[in-house]
């Protein structure tokens, strides 16, 4: 509870005085390459991947002669599109962009980094901390986005390839009543996790304390506690917007 | 000038700051001396106001730093320069961009061109010409405290805060880099405080000496009235410190210490 309230309070304090314009947006632009950039690889891999799984297991279980094969790419597209892309890209990002962020600002914290800022009177949080979660905010809905089509297209290469069913039945399981706002409903999720692990990870590595062994400790503990919360936020969201 | 008066300072029900007085004057060196975990750091924490004592006040000029209107702890915060103890370079950044970011942040009416000069000027001041474009990681321990230097007087500094300026350096480059710091505090009229427990500095740079022990000030006064101390803690602290070099040169010799 009280660890709450320190978040709380560390969020709101990005808003104290903050530093101008011109440098926030440079900052953004800083950390919206690095965030975005840098996950593009470690995304595409991971939901390629993913898709391509995802359509052999459901080929495989799917042995009822009586259910069209395009069902298999009906359902490659519900799972990437509601799940599998906002949901584990966002845990692959918790790995890579939590513990980025968490070790980054914990390596500034205990070789006095955040301290000369403060010194200089720059609003250290709003300087460091709020150009990450707005660049986080932004650059997550579009990995998410990269992640779905590279999940059907894996599906489709996988599916293809393995003869388990045609390219045409698969796009016409991928047109098959399809509703847009599940798209809409993954983006909103994405600016969440977004949200809550840029926040969480920056405010582990913010207050750490020590030395090299703590930096270590606090970007571990970014990560698990950022998929934990992404796990809740996902039940939530599913709850409220579903 | 810098006025603290009964500085208080605990962490989790431990006091560390006892209570402490002093005025650290316009154009000297002050040194804070004594061992370590005495305090020393948390106290010129307090203030910098990195931290907030539990108690006291501290004055700029006049201007009181301990309350709290923001828009004048900013107007003193931006005359502070500080070295920290390990130097705390930005290590996103190079030596150029290192030096020019306070001005950056400080001064936004400055041009580029105006602000490349100046820190040109402070980098030759501190003694590095030819390191502009390094990054803080391939710099030796004395190159980062100089550049260190450079980004504290480049806004012009009234105030120079100094954590430890010695540690990690070999004695050759200790010598050095406490000249600069007293050069400069000279040479702009600057009040400059020093942390340190090196009785080398004493000797060398101490304009005004305050010693701490256990978060109390138990003496204060010159170089040249140090030695004839009679408070027992700096005699002792004196005493332990050259014992320890002697013993360190009668090894280095290849003397046998225990004829000490
Ligand atoms: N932020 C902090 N939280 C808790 N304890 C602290 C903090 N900063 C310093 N201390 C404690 O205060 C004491 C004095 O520390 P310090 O001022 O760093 O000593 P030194 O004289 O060596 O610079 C130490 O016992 C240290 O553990
Ligand atoms: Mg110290």
């Amino acid at each position: 509870m009280k660890t709450l309230g320190n978040y709380l309070l560390f969020l709101s304090s990005q808003f104290i005085r903050s530093e101008s314009i011109k440098i926030l947006s440079r900052r953004f632009i800083d950390e919206a390459v690095l965030i975005g950039i840098s996950s593009v690889s470690i995304v595409a891999i991971v939901s390629t991947f993913i898709g391509a799984v995802t359509c052999v297991q459901i080929a495989y279980n799917l042995t009822n002669a009586l259910i069209p094969r395009s069902t298999i790419g009906f359902m490659v597209r519900e799972m990437t599109i509601l799940e599998l892309a906002p949901t584990i890209t966002s845990i692959v990002l918790a790995g890579k962009v939590g513990s980025n962020i968490a070790g980054g600002l914990g390596t500034m914290r205990i070789t006095e980094q955040i301290d000369a800022l403060e010194v200089m009177g720059i609003n250290s949080t709003s300087y460091l901390v709020f150009p990450k979660i707005l660049a986080a905010i932004a650059m997550f809905p579009l990995l998410v986005i990269l992640a779905m089509t590279l999940s059907i297209l894996g599906g489709y290469v996988a599916g293809t390839f393995t003869n388990a069913l045609t390219p045409q039945e698969y796009i016409e399981g991928l047109r098959d009543a399809f509703i847009p706002y599940n798209i809409t409903f993954a983006l909103i999720k994405s600016v969440v996790f977004a949200f809550l692990i840029s926040s969480i990870s920056s405010y582990q590595g913010f207050y750490t304390r020590g030395g090299a062994l703590e930096v270590g400790e606090a970007s571990t503990k970014a990560v698990t506690n950022s998929i934990i919360a992404i796990l809740l936020a996902d039940y939530v969201c599913a709850q409220v917007l579903l | 000038m810098i006025e603290i008066h009964n500085i208080h300072k605990s962490f989790n029900g431990v006091q560390v700051l006892k209570g402490i007085d002093g005025v650290f004057e316009t154009g000297k060196t002050t040194l804070l001396l004594g061992a370590s975990g005495t305090g020393k750091s948390v106290l010129l924490q307090c203030i910098v106001g990195l931290v907030k004592p539990d108690l006291g006040s501290i004055t700029y000029d006049g201007k009181v730093f301990t309350n709290n209107r923001l828009d004048l702890k900013q107007e003193i915060r931006r005359k502070i320069g500080m070295l920290f103890q390990g130097s705390a370079l930005f290590d996103s950044m190079n030596v150029q961009e290192n030096v020019e970011f306070p001005l950056k942040m400080l001064t936004p009416d400055m041009t580029k061109e105006e602000r490349l000069d100046r820190v040109e000027f402070c980098l030759k001041r501190v003694g590095l010409e030819a390191a502009h474009k390094k990054m803080p990681s391939e710099l030796s321990g004395g190159m980062k405290k100089r550049v260190g230097i450079a980004r504290a007087i480049a806004p012009n500094c009234t105030y120079l805060f100094c954590d430890e300026p010695n540690s990690g350096l070999d004695p050759l480059t200790s010598i050095k880099i406490d000249e600069l710091i007293y050069e400069i505090t000279k040479e702009y009229n600057i009040t400059t405080i020093i942390v340190t427990h090196d009785m080398n500095s004493v000797i060398e740079i101490g304009d005004h000496i305050m010693f701490l022990h256990n978060g109390l000030k138990l003496w204060e006064g010159t170089k040249d009235n140090i030695m004839d101390t009679n408070v027992k803690e700096l005699n002792d602290f004196i005493f332990a410190n050259s014992l320890m070099r002697a013993a360190k040169r009668i090894e280095e010799e290849g003397g046998d210490i225990d004829k000490l």
